[in-house]
């Protein structure tokens, strides 16, 4: 029975070329197998991973006994608090605010930027730091660039930074770096993550190499993989095959992306700008080394030494009681899904989330929302 | 956010080029990049820089993801993720 379910659920996906995904799905299922525990969870930290996984339907062709989990792989979604107010607290003070699309809608501790919005505060919603940059060259106003995302994203936000911006620009950085929070979530007790997918793109700034130590330090195998629906299925075979071996290493699946080294001129910006400090990741935990601040050097473009921001303004008012309920941080730790949560769907919904999750198009629950999530087979 | 963008690089202009994503024409940086681009190469585009030059074998395989995923309609959040990356690049000026 399970190879006729296989068989039809692959032949009505939209894959480039069914039969080679039909041998992955086979191969995945006998190597799980192989394995013969139950389940054997793995974890990927990419957005457009868990999109393409739903999209494609991928968890209705994996074996029942593989557990592949979202882990903190949503940027937006692990913005802190205290960050979100930061910028709530500049555009209230006549700071004009640009960011993307995403951020405005997470809620600070009081309020969203879109609420700020609506009361008046100016803000933009930008695609890239550059046109952010390019809007304070526009005007007299001051414009803070509230950036978000992980290492391949601070990248550009470097290259601006380095590019002689305008005076009447500075960033507000709210970016996050990748490995450490592996090791964190490796950490957890709950958990139990026997091994990760990495993100191509991602590797393709930092290059494959980055993961050594991880793989080293815990000894959980490390796969490269790409966003196609056969690279997807391709990366977890040979994850679940490292797990199999007991064979903790990087494996690189997708080359025609990403080397062993990276993008060593992308590398030189992010770190001439950027330094690595600890902080909290929303929901997860204090994460060290975790965010990217810019180095001191770069004082005249950080909104943090530019300006007095002072967030306690905002903490008069209590959390809502609905967001006492929400499990985003469990959720993106790896040890709930979506489904699990009593405000899925019902109170949380994408035009009026409770949790960051349900916000940004990189979020476990929005994700799960649009694309109907995990089949139960 | 983290599928970029594969465009058809143009025309160089010291650090920035022109690049046809699948019909709509931006200019993109080049200050990340770590290989010289030339017209007619491959690149993929994160919010407006070329982060890496596509080996020509790969194209191909690379360019299939996207032309699929820009069939479908804009509510789709990774078709709205792809065109976001389109839209991050700068619209060409009027001599362009």
């Amino acid at each position: 029975m399970p190879e006729t379910l296989l068989t039809e659920g692959v032949s009505e996906l939209r894959f480039r070329d069914p039969a080679q995904a039909r041998a992955l799905a086979g191969a995945l299922g006998r190597v799980v197998a192989e394995i013969g525990r139950s389940p054997v969870s793995v974890m990927h930290v990419c957005g457009s991973h868990e999109q393409a996984i739903a999209k494609f339907g991928l968890r209705a062709v994996l074996p029942r006994d593989l557990n592949v989990i979202m882990g903190p792989g949503c940027p937006v979604c692990v913005t802190d608090i205290p960050e979100v107010d930061e910028a709530i607290v500049l555009a209230q003070d006549g700071v004009r605010i640009a960011t993307y699309g995403d951020m405005l809608k997470v809620p600070g501790s009081a309020k969203s930027l879109a609420d700020a919005q609506a009361e008046g505060a100016k803000i933009d919603v930008v695609y890239s730091a550059a046109q952010a940059a390019e809007l304070a060259r526009d005007t007299n106003e001051d414009v803070v660039f509230f950036a978000s995302g992980f290492e391949t994203t601070a990248v550009a936000t470097a290259a601006v930074v380095l590019s002689a911006p305008p005076a009447n620009f500075s960033v507000l950085s709210a970016h996050k770096y990748i490995p450490p929070v592996m090791e964190i979530v490796a950490e957890m007790p709950d958990t139990r993550v026997e091994g990760f997918l990495a993100a191509g793109h991602a590797a393709t700034i930092t290059g494959s190499a980055i993961f050594e130590r991880f793989v080293e330090r815990h000894k959980i195998p490390v796969v490269v993989a790409g966003f196609e629906p056969l690279d997807i299925l391709g990366g977890l075979v040979k994850l679940v095959e490292l797990v199999r071996d007991r064979s903790p290493a990087v494996v690189n699946m997708y080359p025609r992306c990403v080397t062993p080294e990276g993008n060593r001129n992308a590398q030189d910006q992010l770190w001439r700008v950027f330094r690595t400090v600890g902080g909290n990741w929303r929901g997860i935990a204090h994460v060290p080394n975790g965010n990217l601040r810019l180095r001191d050097e770069f004082a005249t473009v950080d909104a943090r030494k530019k300006y007095q921001i002072d967030v306690r303004r905002l903490w008069t008012h209590a959390p809502s009681a609905l967001t006492q309920v929400c499990i985003c941080g469990t959720i993106m730790a790896g040890t709930a899904s979506p489904h699990e949560c009593p405000l899925f769907g019902k109170q949380c919904v994408p035009d009026s989330p409770v949790g960051a999750c349900m916000v940004s198009s990189e979020g476990t629950c929005k994700i799960w929302y649009q694309y109907g999530g995990h089949p139960d087979l | 956010m983290c599928l970029g963008v594969p465009g058809r690089v143009v025309e160089v202009r010291g650090r920035t080029a022109i690049v046809d994503f699948f019909g709509v024409r931006r200019e993109t940086r080049l200050d990340v990049v770590d290989e010289p681009v030339t017209p007619g190469d491959y690149i993929l585009n994160h919010v407006g820089f070329a982060i890496r030059k596509i080996p020509s074998h790969e194209i191909q395989d690379t360019l299939a993801l996207y032309e699929l995923l820009l069939k479908e309609a804009d509510g789709d959040m990774m078709a709205a993720d792809v065109r976001g990356e389109i839209a991050a690049s700068r619209e060409r000026g009027p001599d362009a």
